[in-house]
């Protein structure tokens, strides 16, 4: 038997003599570390409810909550209330341009959805109020050459655009208020699509302008790769 | 012949110093551009895609500069810690017992290598948690532009992570910068030699084993 065990007195001020007790405890920390990572990185994958659990307990603890804050250009775009025009044009009978007492006149409707970002983190339960898709197709009055709908932001050149059936999926906002408050800057102020069945970047953030359009486009990460129908779970690779 | 011993013994060659700050450096640019893009309140510091690129190029520049430091360097003493930070002996194991009062004290609990117990876990999980950064972070970056490599957990691993990281190199800091008992350490690792009153209360099997090596020559 090499093992030695530790003295009964640790409080010694001498060294001892070298035992040859030796073990790889240390190479153990370290691959019991990473193990414990990769397995997590396993499980989490694996197991969606897990997932939403870690994502619950970080938006409870975390200042901002589970939101991280994705951007194109820098700095983010100030919204000037006095200056803000919201348009919206393109294939319609009545194109408006509204400053934002009237964007704020119109009817507000509360919705509350999930917020799936493509590349895997989630804010559950998010308290949107907005601007129907229903209620201003009702008021600009899409021509018949209207089969698309982009959305134009304030931060250059990020744009996006869905089909006229996707941009009236139940669900859909064009949100002025996130939780309660208005939005706020890094959320997309004044204004930001809110399309719950799919990823967050088709939800354009800092909207200055909709645009109905008679041809398909590509938006700034559709651009890059990303696909154009981008339904959660079913997009992007997942759900396969 | 000299009556008294030196006042100072060395520690840490120059390759283990660089290797160590070099980490530092990263680890810290790493840390600071990860906030930026983690909260919320800090995401008007600097643009996203500029914060993306600085940590990327950070973890890139740590993996080649630690290679090349760690191959064109002094290899013997690299290797030579990195045993010594992976096993531990009796005297370790009298330490790990002792508990932190007495491992934080003014003379450290039991007789200790050029690295305590402590010290020897907390590379060693400061190393396994470092890989599981380069792991999920490679995923995050490469997950982007290959689907099938995205995987929901890369991005909650890539955060607990940080904040094992974080706690430890927090521990770490405070015992060589600010604890009065413990912080004539960070000597060692800016010239590489530590006081040796310090030695002998924290380091007494290394010291012996160093005078034994000096007395051989």
């Amino acid at each position: 038997m090499d093992h030695v065990p530790p003295p009964a007195d640790p409080v010694r001020e001498a060294p001892t003599e070298l035992t040859g007790w030796e073990r790889p405890i240390g190479r153990g920390a370290f691959l019991a570390t990473v193990l414990t990572g990769l397995g997590a990185l396993t499980l989490l994958s694996r197991a969606s409810g897990l997932s939403r659990a870690v994502t619950n307990v970080t938006s409870a603890v975390k200042p901002g909550g589970s939101w991280r804050i994705y951007a194109v250009a820098s700095p983010l775009p100030k919204f000037d209330p006095a200056s803000y025009r919201l348009r919206i044009t393109g294939a319609v009978e009545n194109p408006i341009e509204l400053g934002w007492d009237e964007v704020q006149a119109w009817r507000s409707h509360p919705i509350t959805a999930d917020f799936h970002c493509v590349t895997g983190w989630s804010v559950m339960d998010v308290h949107w109020a907005g601007i129907l898709p229903a209620d201003i197709v009702a008021r600009v009055k899409p021509t018949r050459k209207a089969k698309f709908v982009s959305m134009h932001s304030l931060e250059d050149p990020y744009v996006d655009q869905v089909t006229m059936e996707q941009f009236l999926e139940a669900g859909n906002v064009l949100a002025h208020t996130m939780d309660g408050e208005p939005l706020t800057r890094e959320h997309g102020a004044p204004l930001r699509m809110v399309l719950p069945d799919m990823y967050g970047y088709k939800g354009v953030k800092w909207v200055k302008e909709i645009r109905f359009d008679s041809e398909q486009m590509s938006g700034y990460w559709e651009q890059r790769g990303y696909d154009t129908d981008a339904y959660v779970g079913r997009s992007n690779g997942y759900g396969g | 012949m000299p009556t008294t011993p030196p006042t100072r013994i060395a520690r840490f060659t120059l390759t283990e110093r660089v290797l160590h700050w070099e980490v530092v450096v990263a680890f810290a640019v790493m840390l600071a551009t990860g906030l930026i893009l983690y909260f919320p309140s800090l995401s008007g510091l600097m643009s996203r895609p500029a914060a993306k690129g600085v940590h990327l190029w950070a973890a890139i520049a740590l993996g080649v500069g630690f290679t090349l430091v760690a191959v064109l360097g002094n290899r013997r003493a690299v290797l030579r810690s990195a045993r010594e930070v992976q096993y531990l002996d009796a005297d370790d194991m009298a330490w790990l017992k002792a508990g932190p009062a007495a491992q934080m004290g003014r003379v450290s609990p039991a007789p200790q290598g050029r690295f305590n117990a402590g010290q020897k876990l907390n590379t060693a999980m400061l190393s396994g948690g470092m890989v599981l950064m380069y792991v999920t972070g490679f995923l995050l970056w490469y997950g982007e532009r290959h689907t099938e490599w995205r995987f929901e957990g890369s991005v909650p691993v890539h955060d607990l992570f940080t904040l094992f990281l974080v706690l430890l190199v927090t521990g770490h800091v405070y015992l060589a910068v600010i604890h009065p008992h413990t912080r004539a350490a960070m000597r060692g690792m800016v010239t590489g030699e530590v006081d040796r009153e310090f030695a002998e209360h924290h380091h007494a099997t290394w010291v012996a084993q160093h005078d034994a090596e000096e007395a051989r020559r």
